[in-house]
């Protein structure tokens, strides 16, 4: 069962979190995005994409992040993932897009 | 090797992807778009667009971008000595550093790089040109690497693919656009051709003036009254506006006799429904029953017409509407040795010859047609427009109709002349 990653936290200093789903594709990837750019777009300047319950980032889903990223950085906004799973850990590392953001692993 | 075999697999799942997203040919957009975002996600590309290559304005046209901000050109002008050159190069990624030689890259040059665009790929398909993709830094930071470039090689093909088909759809959906128009064109000057042709007839009888015309428009009432399509009424009208077209061959002194015509002259006259038919024949009509109403026109259900005294059922469905058409028009028009007459008694003569002369279903189909104008049942106003209002407004003929409906359809057609 797919989740639905509309889910946002958001705390007293400007942090959200969005949560990624179980598998982030087009679709889920497009939602993920939607809700990074209100946040961005809303002042908050620290971006927490949750990976807890993500198993599977297809290319797609790669791509939207990039863009997710690249958008925060124009708008000086710090991007966080969190509880990669060690699979999409080393494909992130490998496509170099750990090398934008921060990791963080556990609360 | 680990990693290898770990960025294998994501870029053959990108790949197989692609060519899943190439064969859904139901949005070119939605398409192009998924594409760019499949070479991005394959290799960890930062931005980059697709564009489209029309070479009849030498123009890339953006389809999709990622990144590329709004200051980037939508249309890029492609000169010849690009083009060229990207032909001869063919589908394999251009570092744009090192294509700084050709015009198209130091026109360009300063947009390329504001956003970091190193990779040019010219998307060539069989010797065409159909498109380009840009291509940023990657995530890593690192150069591209011959494998980065193979991947590209492997989806540009695939997008080439997409925007070829696309092409060729957009050229089918116009020559098909461009059929249409012309066979309209020529449907409008075969009609202004028939219509001419009716004219000529009529012009040979100044008493019968305007009659093939009228005709026409009866043929087309009473084919659309029994439900004929649309395509069908005009083959209809058009079998009216040609029936007599054999009369350009009778003699004039014969067509205008202010008498009744002997038989030598009578069996001159009764020759035009062959000649029409000879005529008619040899053009390729888009209506096929043409030729047929004409030879036919003077036949009648119960084997006394002319040519071939045939029968009911020989006799051509169209050329039943014409003949009827025919008649109704010769009773309903002054002629040289008679006077047109009521429109009661006219009724009351095609009813009591329907199954003799006549087929009850079309005569009831007209008389319907005639009736719904005269209860307002239709806004048209074609019977008065032929027959002249005052004529159609004879008293007593609106139900008379409608006695004589229901007697033809009891199939037993009896005179109700009387009754008006």
């Amino acid at each position: 069962m797919e989740m639905e990653p509309t889910s946002v936290v958001r705390d007293e200093d400007g942090t959200a979190v969005v949560l990624a789903g179980d598998y982030l594709n087009k679709i889920t990837g497009e939602r993920v995005e939607r809700e990074c750019r209100r946040c961005i777009d809303s002042g908050c300047k620290q971006l927490v994409v949750d990976f807890s319950d993500t198993e599977i980032v297809n290319s797609i889903g790669v791509s939207i992040l990039l863009g997710v990223i690249d958008t925060a950085s124009s708008a000086g906004a710090k991007i966080v993932f969190s509880h990669l799973n060690a699979n999409t850990a080393e494909l992130f590392d490998l496509l170099g897009v750990t090398k934008h953001v921060s990791l963080a692993i556990a609360e | 090797m680990a990693d290898d075999t770990h960025k294998i697999i994501h870029a053959f799942g990108a790949l197989a992807d692609l060519g899943q997203a190439v064969a859904d040919k139901n949005d070119f957009q939605e398409t192009v778009r998924t594409s760019l975002h499949l070479i991005s996600g394959a290799i960890g590309i930062m931005r980059g667009g697709v564009a489209r290559y029309s070479r009849f304005s030498h123009e890339l046209t953006l389809a999709a971008a990622r990144g590329l901000g709004d200051d980037f050109p939508l249309c890029l002008n492609i000169g010849a000595d690009d083009e060229k050159q990207f032909l001869i190069n063919g589908l394999y990624p251009l570092e744009i550093d090192q294509a700084k030689t050709l015009p198209f890259f130091q026109r360009y040059g300063s947009s390329f790089d504001a956003r970091n665009i190193t990779l040019f790929v010219p998307l060539v398909i069989r010797d065409e040109l159909l498109g380009a993709l840009f291509l940023g830094e990657k995530a890593t930071g690192e150069p591209y690497s011959s494998y980065d470039k193979d991947i590209i090689c492997s989806m540009g093909r695939h997008i080439g693919v997409a925007i070829a088909q696309r092409n060729l759809m957009a050229e089918l959906e116009r020559r098909s656009a461009e059929n249409r128009r012309l066979y309209d064109e020529l449907k409008l000057t075969y009609k202004a051709t028939v219509r001419a042709f009716a004219t000529a007839i009529d012009c040979k009888d100044k008493y019968t003036e305007g009659h093939s015309v009228r005709v026409g428009k009866f043929a087309e009432i009473i084919a659309a009254e029994l439900g004929w399509s649309e395509e069908e009424t005009e083959g209809a009208a058009v079998a009216g506006y040609l029936h007599d077209v054999g009369k350009l061959t009778v003699e004039r002194k014969i067509i205008n006799a202010p008498y009744r015509i002997n038989a030598k002259e009578s069996a001159e006259l009764n020759k035009h429904p062959t000649v029409g038919y000879q005529i008619l024949q040899a053009i390729n009509h888009p209506y096929a029953a043409v030729p047929d109403a004409a030879k036919y026109h003077h036949e009648r259900l119960d084997g006394r017409g002319y040519p071939d005294g045939l029968y009911d059922r020989e006799i051509p469905y169209i050329a039943k509407i014409v003949n009827l058409a025919d008649s109704f028009d010769a009773m309903t028009t002054d002629r040289p040795y008679k006077r047109r007459r009521p429109a009661n008694e006219v009724v009351d003569d095609l009813t009591r010859n329907s199954g003799k002369q006549f087929a009850p279903e079309i005569v009831s189909a007209f008389f319907r047609g005639m009736l719904n104008e005269l209860n307002g049942d239709t806004k048209e106003k074609r019977f008065r427009r032929l027959l002249g209002r005052e004529y159609m407004e004879a008293e007593g003929l609106v139900p008379m109709l409608r006695i004589a409906l229901n007697e033809i359809g009891r199939g037993a057609p009896v005179s109700v002349i009387s009754l008006s």
